[in-house]
This record gives structure tokens, C-alpha cells and sequence, in this order.
């Protein structure tokens, strides 16, 4: 799960990590006013989607007065926002922040992950910040210090130092550095964060280390027991098929083809998508009903199918474990004539009962076809839109 | 011959009366598995199933010699009972659990250094071992009627994908030494490269169909580990070609990040290490028997 800069700042303030004040804003009659709470004669107006890329896109900037802000406001609020990182749709504008300017010195990167290898949180600290990182670990490697944290005992001192050293802070500033990773990785760790990332860290011409920009994103699997995180979801950010799905607790994400997949499992329906790619067809989504495929579940998956509209045929992938074929095809049956399906449908089954569940399926009156393996049922359903 | 389990090894299961872990417990029963008896904290003294009921793993290790436990505890609850298995020094502990917070898996892997026991899992289908056509040592969910006993060892990091590869195994008229499920998730226990080389240590597996997925790059390093110690055929899939960056393909693990985890990494470096590649998971089965001859 993501969460907005704002969000991410207010929660890192909390754990010690030095922010600009700044005030969230839904309206332009607000972000007026927070201009003049705020009272700097420098502020930064920030549109707050879940995607990086918002300067270059237009989504930043800096204003001098109410008017200026009340301005730019006016333009950001509401405003599709299409940068690298959203797509050609874009996001729309629906909150503003807004900052107090800061004077930047020299900017930094610092972010820690979880990282599989090291089997713990990292932490990546690189002294010429703002950019992008992965572009600076192809071309310069040497110039990103990776450090491996304690998964139960955290950050040591003497990491913090080593990085503040790496990122160039000598002095107070290399004091400011140590407190800030060292607060950034206790947040991380309280929270249960798969990304913390400061981009840029920086250091004010007055001297001051601080973070100018914040990124988080959460572990899905760890919200259970961090409710003020689960509070900050925003849903407009995601796309409403796929929150649909997690209320059946079907594991669905919208990609952009016109065949719609229902598949077991996460790696066959990676697989089945792979498959209509190879038979010259585009999957629309991928979709993983789980182990035990019921009817509900199949026909709640039609439905979250079906709702999108460049959905043209439908193919039905599943590898019958625990659940009987004849049992899926019952649930796939009653699914269809639920929701008076009328596209090309081609399922494949296979498991226990596979004769059983195939021959319910060809009498079942239905306009389907059957298939006995995955290439064929990926062949019939390309076929079947052409 | 087979790998870490066979017919007479002696398992426990961790969250046995819980709806999941007594459903799957029957059907390893079922399947002529020795599963000797079941751990639920206050459930002490019972039999279910004919399965005697204890509080602790070391009393239910003591009292049955029992070497292995599988774990069915709900998410939240699993790191503590991985750990207590590994306090217990049981040899493996099988981790069918999805859904665990990666920061108690990072807790586990620092509780097990040291340790004897391995860990499979978790947010996997589990390991099994086939002993006769409806018998064997199951330890998790696949589904136990579509194994046969054979000489192909099978390596996963996807459930219901490893269960297509065993279908088509035992399809063409051979089948499993044993089959591995390492699991979905960014941190794990086995890894592919501890698979391969039990697989290529053991006299009862002629070859190997190794099934990875995108994310991380354990398959890539998996194939390095082939290239210099495998002998044995090895028949590859990689799930997940058509798959955007950034977006999580349900597994936790199963993400393009950074450019790095893609299905064409992974497919090319299993070319490179002389695996045989499939573009499709339906022809794993064929393409093992023609390797095979």
C-alpha cells in the first residue's frame, strides 16, 4: 500500500524526521489560506498523487504570494496529472501541499528497502541526489553505499555515521544526517514499510538536513496490526476493478489487452496471460480466484471481468486441487447464465472429475468451448475474438 | 529415493485443529502419511483423528520422534511457530501459511542461523514425496492423486503451476522423486539452489523441472549454481513475461522492480546454463521425456 508525500511526512515527523511545515489542502480557498498560515515568503505548492515524476509533469511549484498560489491552485486542482510513472491516463489532482520553500544547498538520495537478498532492510544512501537512482547504480555503482540493518536491533550507530559520511556531511550536518537515517530506518521498522524513500535528502543553505520529498509504501500482509497506516489509504489512487476484487478477496489487476482471464493461483495465471501473449492475443487482466474456486467467487470474478469494457472473450483457466472439476463447473455454469454472458467463453479444466466437469460444461447449453490444455484454450479464445 | 522426505518419516502439524490445518491433515492422512501428531497451545491431551492433541512441539517431538512439522498457524501467529519448531530442533519445518509480514520472515531467518532445521516456505503448496500410486508423504495442500512415483524432482515457486508440471509428469507415463514448493514470498527458506543440489545429490532423480517466476533474482543465481554443479537434465519455465513492472502478480515476490526480475533475465540465463527453456508450462511434462529419452 501507498500513501501520499503528506502522509508520508507527517507519519516520519513523528519518528524525529526534520520536514517543512506545510499544509494539506482540497480546495483553492484552502490552499489560499494555508499560504498565509504558513506565512514564508517562499512556499511550494505540491500536487499529491502516488506517483514520482510530479516536477517534470508540471505537478510542482513554487509561488511567492496568496495570488501566486491561489493561481496555481486553480490550475493544479482536478488536473490530470501524466508523468513516467502513471501511465498515458494519468492521475487527477485531488489534493494540494503546501510547503514552506526551503533554500537547497546540495541534495542527496536516502531510502531503505526490504531487500530479499540481505534478508533484512537496507539502507541506500547516495551523495548526488534528485535523480534517478537506478540509473545512478547502472552508469556509477561505487556511488551508492548500500548497508545491511539488523532486522531485530535496527540501525547501529556506527552505520549511521558511515552513511552521513558517504552522503559528504561533515559537522552539525553530519549530525543532522545520523539522527535523520536514524530515524527514517525506526520508522520503516515500527511500521512495517517495503520502501521509505527520502528523494532528495538535503541540506539548506542555513545548514539544515532535511527531507524535501517522502515516498512509503507498506506491507500488504503486515496492515493487520497497523490501523492509523490502513486510515491513509487513499482510494482514488487505485483503480476500482481491483478494489472490488479484494472485497471477494480475488486477486485481480487491470492491464490493457481484451481477453479477461480467471485463473487458480498466482503462477498459472501469470502463466495463462504469458500463453495469450504467445498465441498472438492480449490478456486484460490478471485475476487469481485462490484455492478454493466457489461459485461466488467465480461469479463475482465474471462480474469484475465483465466490468471492463475492453474485455471482448473470456477464458477460464483452472487446475482443479482440492475443488472437483465438476464442482468448478457448476460455480462457472451457474456464474454465466447469472450474469447472461454473451461473449466467447473457452474454460479449461483439469484435475479430479476433469470428464465429469468437461461434459457438464458441453451440455450445459451455454455458447462455450472446452479445452484440454492451456495452449489450446489460449488458442481457441484468441481464435474466438478475431 | 527421494529428497528430505520419504514413506517413513514422521511429521506434526502446527495449528492442526485450526479449519485448515485439521482439513489438510486428513487428507495427508488419507494419503498414508505419517503425521504423528498435531500442536494447538491449550489443546493438550486430545485425539482428533486419531492424531494425538499437544501444547508444545518439543513435547509432541519427544513423545513421537517425530522429525518434521508442517504449519498451518494463521499469519500473524506463524513466526512464533516457526521459531518454536526451530527451538525444537526438528530437522524441516513446512510453511504453508500465506500472508506472513516479510519483516517476521527477516525475525525467523536471523532466529534460524545457527540452527539445524530447514525451512520450506512459506506461502507455498509444500513438499511431498509419492511412495506408491495413492501413497506417500504429503506435507501440504497439492493435491495428492495427480503424483506417481518416478524419477523427475520438481522445484516451484508457484503452487497450482508446480501441480500442471506433476500432471504432465505423471501424464507421460513417469513421475515424481519428490516435489518442492519453495514458495511465493521476497524471504523464504529453501531456495532453488538448495533444491537443485539435494535433487542433484539424490540417486532416485534423473531430472529436474525447475519452475521459477519473475522478481528478485534467485533464478538467475539458480542458474549459475547449474551451470557448475548440475549434471543432471534440468527442464525450465518462468512465469510472467507479460507482466508490467511495478505491478505485485499476487505473490509477494513477484515483481518487476528496477528493471531487475524479468521473465527474459530469467529465461535467458537458464538458456545460458543449458536448462531447457519453455515458453509454454503445457509441454514441461513432454519436454522432460524427450530429455530423458
Amino acid at each position: 500500500m501507498n500513501i501520499h508525500e503528506y502522509q508520508a511526512k507527517q507519519l516520519l515527523a513523528k519518528f524525529g524526521v526534520p520536514v517543512s511545515k506545510g499544509i494539506a489542502c482540497k480546495t483553492v480557498d484552502d490552499v489560499t489560506k494555508a499560504f498565509a498560515q504558513l506565512g514564508e515568503p517562499l512556499q511550494v505548492v505540491k500536487a499529491q498523487i502516488h506517483a514520482g515524476g510530479r516536477g517534470k509533469a508540471g505537478g510542482v511549484k513554487l509561488v511567492r504570494s496568496a495570488d501566486e498560489a491561489t493561481k496555481v491552485a486553480t490550475d493544479l486542482l482536478g488536473k490530470t496529472l501524466v508523468t513516467h510513472q502513471t501511465g498515458p491516463e494519468g492521475r487527477v489532482v485531488k489534493t494540494l501541499y503546501v510547503e514552506a520553500g526551503s533554500d537547497i544547498e546540495r541534495e542527496m538520495y536516502l531510502a531503505v528497502v526490504m531487500d530479499r537478498a540481505a534478508q533484512a532492510p537496507v539502507v541506500i544512501a547516495a551523495a548526488e541526489g534528485g535523480m534517478d537512482i537506478e540509473e545512478l547504480a547502472a552508469h556509477k555503482p561505487e556511488a551508492i553505499a548500500r548497508h545491511r540493518v539488523h532486522p531485530v536491533k535496527g540501525l547501529m550507530p556506527f552505520q549511521a555515521r558511515a552513511i552521513a559520511k558517504h552522503l559528504g556531511l561533515s559537522g552539525d550536518q553530519a549530525k543532522g544526517g545520523q539522527k535523520l537515517v536514524t530515524a527514517l530506518v525506526k520508522a520503516f521498522m515500527a511500521l512495517d514499510c517495503s520502501l521509505a524513500e527520502i528523494n532528495p535528502m538535503i541540506v539548506t543553505k542555513q545548514g539544515e538536513v532535511k527531507a524535501l520529498d517522502a515516498k512509503m509504501s507498506f506491507d500488504s500482509n503486515a496492515l493487520f496490526r497497523h490501523p492509523e497506516v490502513v486510515e491513509l489509504r487513499d482510494l482514488n489512487e487505485e483503480d476500482p476493478k481491483e478494489i472490488e476484487a479484494k472485497k471477494f478477496d480475488l486477486n485481480y489487476i487491470a492491464l490493457d489487452g481484451n481477453i479477461g482471464c480467471m485463473v487458480n493461483g498466482a503462477g498459472l495465471a501469470m502463466s495463462t496471460m504469458d500463453v495469450i501473449q504467445l498465441k498472438g492475443g492480449k490478456p486484460a487482466n490478471f485475476l487469481d480466484v485462490g484455492g478454493g474456486a466457489n461459485k461466488e467467487q467465480v461469479t463475482n470474478a465474471f462480474k469484475i471481468l465483465l466490468s471492463d469494457k475492453n474485455v471482448k472473450g473470456l477464458l477460464v483457466n483452472i487446475f482443479g486441487g482440492i475443488m472437483k472439476c465438476d464442482t468448478i463447473a457448476e460455480g462457472v455454469i451457474a456464474a454465466a447464465r447469472e450474469v447472461h454472458l454473451s461473449l466467447p467463453l473457452v474454460v479449461r479444466l483439469e484435475g479430479t472429475n476433469v470428464e465429469l466437469g468437461r461434459k457438464l460444461l458441453e451440455e450445459s447449453g451455454l455458447a462455450l468451448q472446452t479445452a484440454a490444455s492451456l495452449d489450446e484454450a489460449a488458442e481457441k479464445i484468441v481464435k474466438a475474438i478475431a | 529415493m527421494s529428497v528430505l522426505v520419504n514413506g517413513d518419516t514422521k511429521i506434526l502439524c502446527q495449528g492442526f485443529t485450526g479449519a485448515a490445518g485439521l482439513f489438510h491433515s486428513k487428507n495427508s492422512l488419507a494419503y498414508g502419511t505419517r503425521l504423528v501428531g498435531g500442536i494447538t497451545p491449550g489443546k493438550g491431551g486430545q485425539t482428533i483423528e486419531g492424531v494425538q492433541v499437544f501444547d508444545t512441539v518439543a513435547e509432541a517431538k519427544k513423545a513421537t520422534g517425530a522429525t518434521v512439522s508442517m504449519v498451518y498457524v494463521p499469519a500473524a501467529f506463524t513466526a512464533d511457530a516457526i521459531c518454536e519448531a526451530v527451538d525444537a530442533e526438528l530437522d524441516l519445518v513446512v510453511t504453508i501459511t500465506e500472508g506472513i509480514p516479510v519483516a517476521d520472515m527477516a525475525f525467523v531467518k536471523d532466529f534460524m542461523k545457527g540452527s539445524k532445521t530447514r525451512l520450506i516456505g512459506p506461502n507455498c503448496p509444500g513438499i511431498i514425496t509419492p511412495v506408491t500410486d495413492k501413497s506417500g508423504c504429503k506435507i501440504g495442500i497439492m493435491p495428492a492423486y495427480i503424483h506417481k512415483p518416478g524419477r523427475v524432482g520438481i522445484v516451484s515457486r508457484s503452487g497450482t503451476l508446480t501441480y500442471e508440471a506433476v500432471w504432465q509428469v505423471t501424464s507421460n507415463g513417469m513421475g515424481q522423486s519428490t516435489c518442492i514448493g519453495i514458495g511465493g514470498d521476497p524471504i523464504k527458506g529453501l531456495d532453488f539452489i538448495d533444491c537443485l543440489k539435494l535433487f542433484q545429490d539424490d540417486a532416485g532423480t534423473d531430472g529436474i523441472i525447475m519452475i521459477g517466476e519473475i522478481g528478485g533474482t534467485a533464478e538467475e543465481e539458480a542458474c549459475e549454481f547449474i551451470r557448475q554443479y548440475v549434471k543432471k537434465p534440468v527442464v525450465g519455465f518462468i512465469a510472467g513475461a507479460t507482466a508490467p513492472p511495478g505491478k505485485r502478480m499476487g505473490h509477494a515476490g513477484a515483481i518487476i522492480s528496477g528493471g531487475k526480475g524479468t521473465a527474459a533475465d530469467k529465461k535467458a540465463a537458464m538458456a545460458k546454463a543449458g536448462v531447457h527453456v519453455c515458453d509454454t508450462p503445457s509441454v514441461l511434462g513432454a519436454r522432460m521425456k524427450e530429455v530423458l529419452g
